[in-house]
């Protein structure tokens, strides 16, 4: 059954988000409903996607699933356990980089294991120049972020990520802003990285082509209000190449989330000409 | 293949010799000593109350050798230090304070708008009738210059820290003290050394002005001396001297600054 949620539940969800709302109340203006009656699963060890158009809540679904933010009614459930706020089992990479300016690529590695006490800082480091010696940042651990290009700073932000040990990570626009070669060699080192842990991934974008590339299954949005409207399984190969992006069955499935994104976009434009646009209808209507 | 390196004083030297845009600028400074020289000789008549540069130069070279004048800068250094370090000690943590922490900017706030449109010299009756000594008094009011640009510049830093930056901390398990300090304190430093930037040019402006309005000895009080003794050399060399002490001070600022933020300097 498409058109609902939770149409490819699993009994052994790691993430699972049922019927949450979140309203943003403006004091003088209509309240603005960011998710209503939202729900979804993550799998655990499936690299989910969530498409979905601009401003449709995608954010502010993750910022719940980080803690970050509450919602208004529903629940967010991780292991069965609700989250309650922030943790290390959660990591969330932004939209733009959050690496600390003022710290070394280094420093910026070991904070989270150091700052909780998990492990000692020699542990750390060894652990950090383990995963930058992956993603080739071992020549870079002494620098500072703002002399890193947006690829590196990008590699950076997941072994600081991943140095947690997390049980999930979210990626919130993660790619966005990156160049297009760039931005193919991050998703190639995402699935590599996918592959090798088998952690569960969450991995929000409005590119209908990163989500075809990255998912196992691609959760189309629907507009503000937002909630999950599709569930497309991704039984593409891996890996991925050429090959298989050329293939019928790509272009299939594609089509299908193509089809459910656009009726969203539709949507937003209809809703735009109406509100923003009033001249543009008026010569018709004189016309008429 | 040769190595980059930085290029030798000699190369360096020649490669300006060379610029057009160096020579303009000789040019430049050239024609406006010779332009005061000529008008204050007689060519412009109400230039004739201002000295030549040459003999405000023969007053330099006089005052250079007088201890007053080097008493001068001593005690207007001072001022100038102590009001802005008393400024940067209570304004940078209560400006941290006050964009943190919501309970705390309720309390403060509305005391600190109140009182932060007085301008510094508005100060000056009721600093002299507070202070016990008329040094003190001055030094407050170059605190008062200093003070509320401190705690505005640091303000508006902490109100404008990226959240994915306090966020991310969060996540990692970081404690809320160490939020503050690993996180908010050096995302706001840049907004730290601007207000000091800020701060230091009005603790010169305000200590000259003290100092004519109610000091005995100071950069300010030799140039309004000067003036009151209808000695016109001395006015200028007052008002190069009182440059030269800005731009000192806003140099070592600045190097402070630099030392504070070593991923600022990005090569």
């Amino acid at each position: 059954m498409n058109g609902n949620g939770d149409a490819c539940k699993v009994a052994s969800a790691q993430i699972e988000v049922q019927n949450v709302t979140r309203v943003y109340r403006i004091p003088g203006q209509a309240p603005v409903f960011a998710l209503k009656d939202c729900s979804l699963t993550v799998e655990p060890g499936k690299l989910t996607v969530l498409v979905g158009p601009s401003g449709c809540g995608k954010t502010t679904l993750a910022s719940i699933l980080a803690g970050y933010d509450t919602p208004d009614s529903g629940r967010a459930i991780i292991n069965g356990q609700p989250i309650k706020g922030p943790g290390p089992d959660r990591m969330m990479v932004f939209q733009e980089t959050a690496l600390w300016p003022w710290m070394t690529v280094m420093k910026n590695t070991i904070f989270g294991p150091t700052m909780s006490g998990r492990l000692a800082r020699s542990e750390a480091e060894k652990r950090a120049i383990g995963l930058l010696n992956k993603v080739g940042l071992q020549e870079c651990k002494g620098t500072y972020p703002a002399r890193l290009s947006g690829g590196m700073q990008r590699r950076a932000e997941l072994c600081r990520a991943l140095v947690n040990d997390p049980a999930v990570m979210i990626l919130d626009e993660a790619f966005r802003g990156l160049d297009v070669m760039t931005r193919e060699l991050m998703q190639e080192y995402l699935v590599k990285l996918y592959e090798d842990t088998g952690m569960t991934m969450l991995f929000i974008t409005t590119e209908i082509e990163e989500a075809l590339f990255l998912a196992d299954r691609i959760l189309v949005m629907t507009n503000l209000p937002g909630s999950v409207k599709k569930c497309v399984e991704v039984d593409l190969p891996r890996p991925r190449d050429f090959h298989v992006l050329a293939s019928q069955r790509y272009l299939e499935i594609k089509a299908e989330v193509m089809e459910a994104l656009y009726e969203e976009g539709a949507k937003t434009f209809g809703k735009l000409n109406m509100l923003d646009f009033p001249g543009a209808c008026a010569p018709a209507a004189t016309q008429g | 293949m040769a190595v980059m390196r930085k290029a030798s004083l000699a190369t360096r030297i020649n490669q300006k010799l060379a610029s057009k845009s160096f020579w303009r600028g000789v040019t430049a400074v050239i024609g406006f000593f010779g332009l005061w020289q000529v008008s204050s000789m007689g060519a412009l008549p109400f230039m004739s109350a201002i000295p030549t540069p040459v003999e405000v130069a023969q007053a330099f070279w006089k005052l250079l050798f007088e201890p007053k004048y080097w008493a001068g800068w001593r005690d207007s250094g001072q001022r100038v230090f102590f009001g802005f370090a008393a400024a940067q000690i209570l304004g940078i943590p209560l400006g941290l304070g006050t964009g943190w922490k919501r309970n705390f900017n309720h309390l403060t706030f509305p005391v600190f708008e109140l009182l932060r449109p007085i301008p510094p010299l508005a100060w000056v009756p009721v600093s002299i009738l507070f202070w016990p000594t008329n040094e003190l008094s001055i030094a407050f009011i170059t605190f008062i210059g200093a003070f509320f640009t401190i705690v505005v510049n640091v303000l508006g830093g902490v109100g404008s820290i990226k959240k994915e930056l306090v966020y991310s901390a969060i996540s990692f398990g970081a404690s809320p003290s160490q939020v503050f300090w690993r996180v908010v304190l050096p995302a706001t430093i840049p907004s730290i050394a601007t207000g000091m930037m800020v701060g230091i040019g009005i603790t010169w402006n305000v200590v000259i002005a003290a100092e004519m309005i109610a000091g005995n000895t100071g950069l300010g009080r030799l140039t309004w001396e000067a003036y009151l003794a209808g000695y016109t050399p001395g006015i200028i060399v007052g008002m190069i001297s009182i440059g030269l002490a800005g731009y000192v001070s806003s140099g070592l600022v600045k190097w402070v600054s630099e030392l504070l933020m070593p991923w600022k300097r990005i090569f």
